[in-house]
């Protein structure tokens, strides 16, 4: 017995070394061209190359070890995991509800008193550092936080929010989102440049420009299906991208549009005259109140794309919706107006995506066609999915984990002292960004929070484990 | 009449390297369903690697007949982009087979995004420019058209490739499993095919198409960037939809007419929105005809 086994680790490890060869093998076959060389240019501005043996070899031993480590432990391990999953009943369960609405009341806690929580921690730091109790440095240093996590993160929360409601409720893949962002966007630049209206006004105006060009899109592809739908939905992405560089009389093109009017508290400038916010509160000049301000309207907007859908979701229409993404044919049989129905999801979500915009123009003072590339759709649907399509938490955790990873990556400083002066953490941003995408699509095909709550039920709600939910293909 | 003559065969051309890389987008969907996002930028690889091993030539060898450079980029080319498709396929999309429609869809968005900043970290920002491979053109007796020889190289390629593979696909063995997979799956499998081996090979012949696809641009245009796969990319597909999608012979007159319309129209009214055209017919072609000029309809069952 003791021999079997013995023998059976040693083939284990026997198979693992030979697929390490392999590996190696194709690691070098792919690397050998893109790391072993590289091409740069001289003087004259020809290109030349340099090799760069080492580094092939460093890729080619990385890939080779982490097969083998993965063929020989890994594997074997986690079979073990699963064989003894399947002889323990599934018997303790926990209580997923009672959990969700756990964590869902701590989380809002945490998104109204963060911009506070980050001051007082700075505060706090920079008072063990000197021993002085400083509020103002704190304040001041907060600056970073707020803005670059912050607001960067829940402007992707509201986004993904609203574009949930296209892809995750009413199952329709749009791949051009993007696109009612920079409508909304750019309705506040130019309206506010031209005539002067406020960010309050505006708001609403922007919302409704979107769901406009929501309903003018949708139209012409409420006919198309699944694949053929998104790839119409980044034609029309694309074309106002490009209808934005090229339209330069109205758009300024590529050069976009700068010095946009931020957004006010109810008539109350965020300026340093007497008139501004801080002089009328009596408080030091600072640019933090606008940040913060700007934090809990953007907080406000998508706690405001929640509440709705989830209304949405227990009326009329949000049940045709998700009764459209499970089967369109069956929706059709039982009298639903599939026609309306999409053009209301196209709406809803476009207008969101128009608040959202009008909000980006009013935090940037500038708005430029590179703001609205194909990528950022790619990256607000690749959130929406990789949380779960439909769920609203896991849909806030992805964009948390993945928007506030790769912000992170700009504050990695200390790597400099491993890999030297040369090395620039936010070139691999978005490599890794894009390998995390594939990594935890891998780990999590269903996302982060794969089963859904009913909308409608008999007696008692049931959760649905993932396995049964079908996705959208209409 | 000259000039409608000249700007149809610069379209052609143009056409020619769409279609090529349609093929890929269009072949992979057929199989398995499934919007391969990263092709645009395996076809931006293979540029790449036919850029280097131009460079590799000129520095080690020195003067390679064009011919012979030629062919030996489009090989290397071919052999190691069809190896970052299998090893692409194998990683990313193999495991999430079976599993939601989405799923894939994602991680190839996010291979796409790796792929080209992967570019971008190993072999810099800027542009890469190569110097002139194929030089001249003949001019049409009696009239003021010219064809470049590079223009010819293209749509002889293009044309030798697509011959080869229309044999591939409708006389061996592999093509035969790889239509008997595109009808039915499971079927296949009960019948002794092996289904993951078929489609794997399915990205690899995509791959080695979009590689040489890539050489050509390379070679026309004379310089290459990292961010160069997507327009392209974006454009074959259309290409590919515009023809039908699953369709093969759809790919490449898709393909061909995407470029015909670009030309066309920056040829007649503005450059500027040269895109946006491309765009807007496939659109319209798609609300009129939604399954495309060559593909078949859907047939919904219930």
């Amino acid at each position: 017995m003791a021999d079997i086994q013995s023998s059976g680790q040693d083939s284990v490890y026997v198979k693992a070394a030979r697929e390490a060869v392999i590996t190696g093998i194709i690691a070098f076959g792919l690397f050998f061209l893109v790391i072993g060389f590289r091409t740069d240019q001289n003087i004259n501005n020809e290109l030349v190359l340099a090799q760069r043996w080492g580094l092939l070899a460093i890729f080619v031993a990385v890939a080779a070890i982490g097969r083998f480590i993965f063929a020989a432990f890994i594997t074997p391990s986690r079979e073990q995991a699963k064989l003894a999953k399947s002889k323990v009943p599934a018997a303790a369960k926990i209580d997923r509800r009672s959990l969700k609405a756990t964590v869902s009341r701590f989380g809002l806690a945490l998104l109204f008193t963060y911009p506070f929580v980050v001051i007082l921690i700075l505060a706090l730091i920079q008072f063990a550092v000197t021993g002085q109790w400083s509020f103002q440095s704190g304040v001041q240093g907060s600056l970073k936080y707020v803005d670059n996590f912050g607001i960067q993160i829940l402007i992707y929360v509201m986004l993904a929010w609203g574009l949930n409601i296209v892809v995750g409720l009413a199952g329709l893949l749009d791949l051009g989102y993007v696109a009612f962002y920079a409508v909304g966007a750019y309705s506040y630049a130019l309206l506010s440049a031209h005539f002067g209206l406020s960010f309050w006004l505006l708001l609403p105006m922007a919302g409704i420009f979107a769901a406009t060009w929501g309903i003018v899109l949708g139209f012409p592809v409420l006919r198309l299906r699944g694949d053929y739908l998104a790839i119409v939905t980044l034609a029309f992405g694309e074309i106002i991208r490009l209808v934005l560089i090229n339209w330069t009389v109205v758009t300024k093109g590529t050069f976009g549009i700068s010095g946009i009017a931020k957004a006010t508290l109810f008539g109350i400038p965020f300026t340093p005259g007497p008139t501004g916010f801080a002089a009328m509160f009596g408080l030091p000049n600072s640019g933090v109140y606008y940040k913060i301000f700007l934090y809990y309207l953007i907080l406000f907007l998508a706690l405001l794309t929640a509440w709705v859908t989830i209304r949405l979701r227990r009326m009329p229409i949000g049940r045709a919706w998700e009764a459209l993404r499970e089967d369109e044919i069956a929706c059709r049989s039982l009298g639903i107006n599939t026609t309306t129905t999409k053009l209301t999801a196209f709406a809803t979500g476009a207008m969101f995506g128009g608040f959202a915009g009008s909000f980006f123009a009013a935090r940037q003072g500038f708005v430029s066609p590179e703001s609205f590339v194909f990528l950022e759709s790619a990256i607000i649907l690749a959130i929406v999915v990789l949380g779960g399509m439909g769920s609203l938490i896991g849909i806030a955790i992805a964009a948390a984990v993945m928007i506030g990873g790769t912000e992170l990556l700009r504050e990695l400083e200390f790597l400099k002292l491993i890999f030297g002066n040369d090395f620039t953490p936010e070139l691999y941003r978005m490599l890794l960004f894009g390998l995390a995408m594939i990594v935890v699509m891998v780990w999590k095909p269903r996302g982060f929070v794969g089963n859904r709550e009913p909308s409608a039920f008999l007696h008692e709600r049931k959760m649905i484990s993932s396995e049964f939910t079908k996705e959208g293909h209409g | 009449m000259e000039y409608f003559i000249q700007q149809s065969i610069n379209g052609l051309t143009l056409g020619s390297i769409y279609g090529l890389i349609a093929i890929g987008y269009t072949m992979v969907y057929g199989i398995i369903g499934m919007i391969n996002f990263a092709h645009g930028d395996v076809f931006m690889l293979g540029a790449f690697m036919a850029m280097i091993v131009f460079l590799a030539l000129t520095t080690f060898i020195g003067g390679v007949p064009v011919v012979l450079a030629l062919l030996l980029m489009m090989l290397v080319a071919m052999l190691l982009t069809g190896l970052w498709s299998w090893t692409i396929e194998r990683l990313a999309y193999r495991p999430l087979r079976g599993s939601f429609r989405l799923a894939p869809l994602i991680t190839a968005i996010g291979m796409s995004i790796a792929l080209s900043n992967f570019v971008q970290v190993t072999q810099g920002p800027r542009n890469k420019p190569i110097p002139p491979l194929v030089n001249g053109g003949v001019t049409i007796y009696g009239t003021g058209i010219t064809i470049a020889y590079k223009q010819m190289v293209i749509v002889i390629v293009t044309a030798i490739l697509l011959a080869a593979f229309w044999y591939l696909v409708n006389r061996t063995t592999l093509g035969r499993a790889q239509r008997s997979c595109e009808q039915d799956r499971k079927m296949a499998a009960l019948l002794g095919i092996d289904v993951d081996k078929t489609i794997s090979m399915t990205f690899v012949m995509g791959a080695m198409l979009a590689a040489v696809a890539g050489t050509l641009y390379l070679m026309f245009y004379g310089v290459i960037s990292f961010t160069d796969g997507f327009t392209p990319g974006v454009k074959a597909f259309t290409a590919a939809v515009l023809g039908g999608i699953g369709s093969l012979p759809g790919a490449v007159v898709g393909g061909l007419l995407i470029g015909l319309i670009e030309a066309l129209w920056s040829a007649y009214f503005s450059i500027d929105y040269k895109d946006v055209a491309a765009f807007s017919i496939l659109a319209i072609v798609l609300i009129f005809l939604p399954s495309g000029i060559l593909g078949r309809p859907e047939v919904e069952k219930v």
